[in-house]
């Protein structure tokens, strides 16, 4: 996946590069706005990584910009302005995703590749399907092979969002950014609480597991015979 | 600048000249319109006076002729009074009347209009007199004038115009001495303002201005500049135990971190024990990063700039998402956690920030009451959220150990942890994002004892 990368900060990006080339990704490095605006026209990339605050030209100026010229390709904005405020304005930019500094690689790569994937067509598909686990938007219903699995309204929307991103990893900020639309960190770790709860209920008693927690990152659904 | 200068710079001089001038002009146009008014309706007196007399004398001379109106007028003339009688004949010689020098110019005229001339009424005086005059032809080149004397209305245009002199240097005067007192009244606040602004600049936030029992502006004005302050050393107070707190709650886990990367560099290289190491620290810096958000996330509420649009809410809505979000944590901890909303609880706010607040208060419910009495055996967490009058009222009740009421007003400031927590993960700003979100929207927070267990209460004004 190409990826452009745009920050000021030499030490942060030449550590992203190294580990974007690493996650198998091939990542450019622009190290202020002007450069970044120039590396977007003459280039294609699949997601632009913009830090908000870079020198001769701002970040949110080159996400602006990029929009104005009928570029859509994905653009995920870092800010140290971690806000909810900011984080609307970064949006209303054009940005597609916002994350706060300091941040974890394992957020970013996670936030990098679900933004990447959203390009791709077929993505109003109404039938989710991973393995034998079957998802219907639609009619809400959720089967395991020819079990009915009944949830509940959240678990059914928590399931709906690791589907939509099978095969990707999903953090568990991005889960309560997108199912419960809360943009705090609460202080237990709720979500893997609930992740476990989803678990018990679309996995016990199968000997194939489908939801796997990704150590020190988040949680995937994912067809096991893969 | 000079003295002068400065009196002439302030609000009450400019406030006294505006006033000194506005009032001249309305005196002198007052006075103006009296004398103007005064002048006409005593010359409309004497003409009519003038008028009636021409009357009387022509009656005589229509029933005896020229004899008639001699005889009348030297009757007439013998009558001390105002009247001025003269006839002529055709060469200009006085036949009759009461006064001796006239303009001759005057009676060749014919003017049936009276007109104001100089006159003398008695042979050999210094002076002349002025009346209002008209003259008439009569048969035989005869001329017949009849006038009054007008130096009353001339007297009394005199004294009037004095009136008007006084009136106006009586207002110079007042508007001096008003100027004098308003100006060393209000001069006088407003020095005392700017003597205490001053020793508030220079650091000493004790100051505050006089409030007198008069209850006027100024004393409105010092009062609200007064709360201002009060205002001011609050939130100085707070930065203060925020600073102190940082350099307490931050430097403590940074120093660990420190020392736990020192140590393990001093120890043996092996690849298991640096991983542990650093799995370690990218946790503890983690918490860190938590606990640094929190006091911003607080810092920003507390200072009034709401995080993310305030708008509409349904606190019923609200407080059943943050129990739903809740409910597995506490269905692991053991706990039962119920709630109770009827909505629609309408509300004008933020979603995320109270939602937060909720969350933080369900959080720390769940850890009290599951390090509780272990002889609780059925320890329940109850949410309730409904509408009493004007105020839409959040408790969340636990039936745990409680807080003992010397300390709960402690337990909102930041970085408070009482002892029986500091086991538990956490940063010890839970309750102060509350009680800044609550403030945020004009609300309360009130904790008491559920007997046995803690209650505490938000409250906030509910939209209208």
């Amino acid at each position: 996946m190409r990826i452009l990368l745009v920050e000021d900060d030499r030490e942060t990006a030449s550590y992203l590069v190294k580990a974007l080339r690493e996650a198998g990704h091939v990542p450019d490095h622009a190290a202020d706005g002007e450069e970044g605006a120039f590396l977007v026209d003459t280039n294609k990339y699949d997601v632009i990584v913009v830090d908000r605050m870079l020198p001769k030209k701002d970040g949110l100026t080159l996400v602006e910009e990029t929009r104005r010229k009928g570029n859509d390709t994905p653009v995920l904005i870092l800010s140290a302005l971690g806000q909810v405020d900011d984080r609307v304005t970064g949006l209303r930019a054009g940005g597609d995703d916002y994350l706060a500094k300091p941040y974890a690689f394992s957020e970013l790569l996670a936030r990098i590749e679900v933004l990447a994937r959203r390009r791709k067509p077929g993505e109003a598909e109404t039938l989710l399907k991973v393995g034998e686990l079957e998802l219907d938007r639609l009619s809400h219903l959720v089967k395991r092979g020819d079990i009915n699995i009944p949830l509940q309204p959240r678990e059914f929307r928590l399931l709906e969002y690791l589907m939509k991103h099978a095969g990707q990893v999903v953090t568990r900020t991005m889960l309560l950014e997108n199912v419960w639309d809360y943009h705090f960190d609460p202080q237990t770790n709720v979500i893997d609480v609930h992740i476990s709860r989803l678990r018990s209920k679309i996995d016990k008693g199968f000997s194939e597991p489908l939801l796997h927690t990704v150590r020190g990152a988040g949680y995937m659904v994912r067809d096991g015979v893969r | 600048m000079t003295g002068f200068g400065k009196v002439v710079r302030t609000t009450a001089f400019k406030l006294s000249a505006i006033y000194f001038v506005v009032f001249s002009v309305f005196a002198i146009a007052f006075v103006g319109w009296i004398t103007r008014e005064t002048d006409h309706f005593l010359t409309q007196q004497v003409r009519d006076t003038i008028e009636a007399e021409i009357g009387v004398l022509a009656d005589e001379g229509l029933r005896s002729g020229m004899t008639g109106i001699v005889a009348a007028i030297e009757q007439r003339s013998r009558i001390p009074g105002a009247s001025l009688y003269v006839v002529t004949d055709s060469q200009g010689r006085v036949v009759a009347g009461n006064v001796t020098e006239v303009p001759a110019a005057l009676l060749k005229l014919s003017g049936l209009d009276p007109v104001t001339i100089p006159y003398k009424r008695l042979e050999g005086e210094k002076t002349h007199h002025i009346a209002m005059v008209q003259v008439l032809p009569l048969p035989n080149n005869f001329r017949m004038l009849v006038g009054r004397d007008i130096s009353e209305i001339e007297r009394i245009r005199e004294v009037i115009g004095k009136a008007m002199i006084s009136a106006v240097v009586l207002l110079i005067f007042l508007a001096l001495v008003s100027w004098f007192f308003v100006s060393r009244r209000v001069l006088k606040r407003i020095d005392s303002v700017t003597a205490t602004s001053r020793q508030i600049m220079a650091g000493d936030l004790s100051g505050r201005l006089e409030v007198t029992p008069a209850g006027d502006e100024f004393d409105r004005l010092a009062e609200n500049l007064n709360a201002m302050l009060d205002r001011i050393v609050h939130l100085l107070h707070g930065l203060k135990d925020v600073s102190d707190n940082i350099a307490h709650d931050l430097k403590t886990p940074l120093t660990r971190l420190r020392t736990r990367v020192e140590a393990t560099l001093a120890g043996p290289a092996e690849v298991e024990t640096y991983r542990t190491a650093l799995e370690a620290t990218i946790e503890e810096s983690d918490q860190l990063i938590r606990t640094f958000n929190a006091l911003l996330m607080i810092a920003r509420v507390e200072a009034g700039s709401p995080d993310g649009a305030l708008g509409p809410l349904d606190m019923a809505q609200i407080a059943a998402d943050v129990v739903e979000f809740y409910e597995p944590v506490a269905e692991e901890a053991g706990v039962a956690l119920t709630i109770s909303a009827e909505g629609p609880l309408p509300l004008h706010g933020s979603r995320e920030l109270i939602s937060q607040a909720l969350t933080n208060l369900l959080d720390n419910a769940i850890k009290y009451v599951a390090s509780g009495d272990p002889a609780e055996p059925n320890p329940t967490i109850a949410v309730e959220a409904r509408q009493v009058d004007n105020e839409i009222v959040v408790s969340v009740a636990d039936n745990g150990p409680g807080i003992p009421e010397s300390e709960r007003h402690h337990v909102l400031q930041r970085f408070v942890r009482l002892e029986k927590s500091r086991s538990q993960p956490g940063s010890g700003l839970g309750l102060s994002l509350v009680d800044a979100v609550v403030k945020l929207h004009h609300g309360t927070v009130a904790m008491s004892d559920a007997g046995p267990g803690l209650v505490v209460t938000l409250r906030f004004p509910a939209e209208t």
